[in-house]
């Protein structure tokens, strides 16, 4: 598990890109060690799978974590890096905002 | 037998309850205190601290609900609070209260308990959710791979399992019950690197407390600024303890990639999932809660603001409208008791010990009590929001706006908190974490019109507005007061507090059905800091404010010649109030106030629903026959234009914050530059604004008659 690149990795791209629905594994935040420290405490630390639970364009987002939820600004989204694991929106045929088959 | 005979030592028991933000803890410290608690300060912050007590097999416990936290770094106050407490203070037991439901993420926080080689117990509270949710514990091996200590399976809004925590926190403190330390390894590199700082530190270890050695070591590794700041000031060698703790932060950052401090939280987790891994399992893939549909509608981008301000407006309504029954009581209760004490007196007796106690002490304090009902009222819906996980969602509703003048969605809180006092308000601010963010929305909150600003407002109203026009005037006020706040944040933020916003992180706690003993311990106890801030304070100052305006007397053949309300003008005239009231008529007189006005505000200084009580006084004192004693509204509209009255609501509103205002902000902001750079910039704003009312409203010739 790579966590600590500042390197590019593969298929690593920001949380704020994901659409509504979509999962994904945090790899790591760019940020400072205060913002990661407070992340992890949180909850949002590396290998952890993410939900986009509402992706609100220019306002905040919500995501999940196992039955954690928690909001991001939309400058905070953009820092969390993590590698797509299903797309959200109309490839998984979730509509927002109404419970997602078990899987 | 030799368990009981420690119990008999352990007489008296000093007990932490810590936990995550959202993990039930306040629901477990409510149950298992009961109502036994008491409200202070932690010594240097103005971070809340409760203290409750209960008895259990022969033992008391005292029971210290520390902050809620996610962990113990130094990156907030609360955690700051939480760690000092637990190392400086010496509780014999730790109890950590537990999400069940998110199990790893709350261990983060107990991990680092065991860290301290602290006595702990572990409480998986909501274990019935949890429950609900699939989740299916094995408490015995998670316990033995966590050390032995005692895990207990709770649910505080139902009472479940307290018996059992009080059962743990006597066995663990007695020794009945042992627990051997678990060694938590974060991987060859850095313990290696943690044995070394702590042979550097040894020589030190009295100093530091023997135990604490290891954890030392470990802070400095995660670079904990408090800890440096510690070391530099009882370490003798505090030179080469630092120097060799930047040393080894710089050989595991190159090895490692990565700052050590994040490396460890890393291994924290590894080690928690260790435990995890065969002890808790999952059986229903659960991924959408009831909380989430609430959420699709509640935090809808369309719908989320109008439900928000719909709750809002239900708030105000039941804190105005509801009030009005016991209030009516409450002063007419009042009304009997200043006639009771009064007709101890002979009619027309002018005794000074009768004048003090019917219009120095029952009408003061009648007057702010009356306004207990609306602010039980107000706190009891703050209390169902904040307990409902409402207020989260608020935050995150307002987090757009909030944005645009360069606030944080979590100032919106302390702004609500500010419509039922500033105080509390400036103290919740602390869930900012840039300091810039937190003085901005500090400084602003005093406009928020908090409640004791309230009795002014319902005094000038319906003395001087019809019946339907007092609902209107009085939302004005609050609107005026959150307009003037955004453009006052604006300005900030472009000018003295520019920089960044904050990056906005917040948990949204599931929501939950507030339970009616949480509710109501909640607002009692808000209640009663106001009716003690009545009982101290504004009695003191109420008496105070009596002499003031009593005395010295004018001569009797002075005014031996004028109509008895002459002789009351002239009374008042004469007195300290009144001359200082006097002194500054020449720097009023632009806004419409005269020197009674004056002398009310000076009150107000002191809190601000003494205005009120202040006007009463000044409009009553002096007649000796009671049942002639006019109303205060009538002697209002003698004296006062419609106008005038607007402009005195507006420098309530804006200007002139109450001492206890002044005092927590310097505490708070650390400087008293900040709490005279607010009192001064916002009275000046007030005077502006009351001066533009008043001469504006005068050239138009609206509401002079």
């Amino acid at each position: 598990m790579t966590r600590f690149g500042h390197a590019e990795q593969p298929g690593l791209v920001s949380l704020a890109s994901l659409a509504d629905g979509a999962t994904a594994q945090l790899v790591t935040v760019q940020g400072g060690a205060g913002l990661r420290s407070r992340l992890t405490a949180m909850g949002l630390r590396a290998g952890v799978e993410v939900r986009v639970i509402h992706n609100g364009g220019r306002g905040p987002f919500v995501l999940a974590t196992g039955e954690l939820r928690i909001v991001l600004g939309r400058g905070m989204a953009r820092r969390v890096m993590v590698v797509p694991t299903r797309l959200g929106g109309s490839d998984t045929g979730i509509p927002t905002g109404t419970t997602a088959p078990p899987e | 037998m030799s368990s009981d005979r420690a119990i008999e030592q352990a007489r008296r028991l000093t007990v932490a309850l810590a936990g995550n933000p959202n993990s039930g803890k306040t629901t477990i410290f409510n149950a298992l205190t009961g109502s036994r608690q008491h409200v202070g300060n932690y010594p240097g912050v103005t971070v809340e601290k409760k203290v409750g007590v209960c008895r259990h097999r022969g033992v008391w416990l005292d029971v210290v609900d520390l902050p809620g936290t996610y962990s113990l770094t130094a990156y907030s106050t609360d955690e700051l609070v939480a760690r000092r407490f637990v190392i400086d203070q010496h509780p014999q037991v730790v109890v950590d209260i537990l999400d069940a439901s998110n199990l790893e993420r709350n261990l983060y926080l107990a991990v680092q308990f065991m860290e301290l080689g602290i006595p702990l117990v572990l409480v998986l509270n909501m274990s019935d959710i949890a429950a609900a949710r699939g989740y299916v514990f094995d408490l015995e091996e998670l316990s033995a791979l966590l050390g032995g200590v005692p895990l207990v399976q709770a649910v505080g809004n139902r009472g479940e399992g307290i018996e059992e925590i009080r059962d743990a926190i006597v066995g663990v403190a007695t020794g009945a019950r042992r627990i051997r330390p678990v060694p938590i390894t974060y991987g060859p590199e850095i313990d290696k690197e943690i044995g070394k700082l702590a042979a550097v530190l040894e020589p030190e270890a009295d100093r530091l407390a023997p135990r604490q050695v290891r954890w030392v070591a470990l802070k400095l590794l995660e670079n904990d600024r408090p800890i440096r700041e510690r070391i530099r000031h009882v370490c003798g060698n505090a030179a080469g303890v630092l120097a060799a703790a930047d040393d080894a932060i710089a050989r595991l950052k190159k090895i490692l990639g990565d700052e050590p401090e994040i490396i460890i939280a890393d291994r924290r987790y590894g080690f928690i999932s260790g435990a995890c891994q065969e002890t808790v399992k999952n059986t229903v893939e659960l991924r959408h809660t009831r909380s989430d549909e609430i959420d699709a509608v509640v935090t809808h981008p369309v719908l989320g603001l109008p439900i928000f301000l719909g709750l809002m407006y239900v708030v105000f309504w039941a804190t105005f409208r509801l009030g009005e029954y016991p209030m009516d009581a409450i002063d007419y209760a009042f009304q009997w008791l200043g006639q009771a004490v009064g007709g101890l007196w002979p009619a027309g007796s002018d005794s000074a010990l009768r004048s003090l106690l019917v219009h120095g002490v029952i009408h003061g304090v009648g007057a702010v009590i009356v306004f207990l009902p609306n602010i039980l009222i107000l706190f009891l819906a703050i209390a169902v929001l904040e307990d409902s996980g409402y207020m989260a969602r608020a935050a995150f509703i307002m987090d757009r706006w909030m944005h645009k003048i360069g606030l944080h969605g979590k100032s919106f809180i302390p702004m609500v908190i500010g419509f039922g006092c500033t105080i509390p308000a400036i103290m919740a601010t602390r869930v900012l974490a840039s300091r810039r963010d937190r003085l901005t929305t500090m400084l602003i909150l005093p406009l928020m019109s908090c409640s004791a600003r309230l009795p002014i407002y319902m005094m000038f109203t319906a003395a001087f507005f019809i019946e339907k026009w007092r609902g209107p005037v009085l939302w004005m006020m609050y609107v005026v007061g959150a307009v003037v706040a955004v453009l006052a944040a604006k300005l900030l933020k472009s000018t003295l507090l520019r920089g960044e916003a904050e990056p906005f992180v917040m948990e949204l706690p599931p929501y939950r059905a507030p339970t009616v003993k949480g509710t109501l311990i909640h607002t009692w106890q808000r209640g009663w800091m106001y009716v003690r801030k009545a009982g101290t304070i504004i009695l003191g100052v109420s008496i105070l404010l009596w002499a003031l305006t009593s005395y010295p007397k004018p001569h009797a053949r002075d005014i031996e010649n004028l109509a008895a309300d002459g002789q009351q003008a002239a009374t008042l005239e004469y007195s300290v109030a009144g001359r200082v009231g006097k002194a500054f008529e020449p720097i009023t007189r632009p806004l419409g106030f005269d020197w009674r006005v004056n002398t009310a505000m000076m009150g107000a200084f002191a809190a601000k629903e003494v205005f009120v009580a202040q006007m009463s006084i000044v409009y009553s004192l002096g007649d000796t026959d009671e049942s002639e004693a006019q109303p205060l509204q009538a002697a209002l509209r003698r004296n006062y234009t419609p106008l005038q009255a607007v402009a005195i609501m507006i420098f309530s509103l804006l200007g002139f914050p109450c001492m206890a205002t002044v005092a927590v902000m310097w505490s708070e902001s650390g400087s008293w530059k900040w709490a005279l750079l607010q009192w001064a910039g916002l009275t000046g704003l007030a005077y502006i604004a009351a001066l533009l009312v008043y001469q504006i409203g005068s050239a138009l010739g609206l509401g002079t008659g």
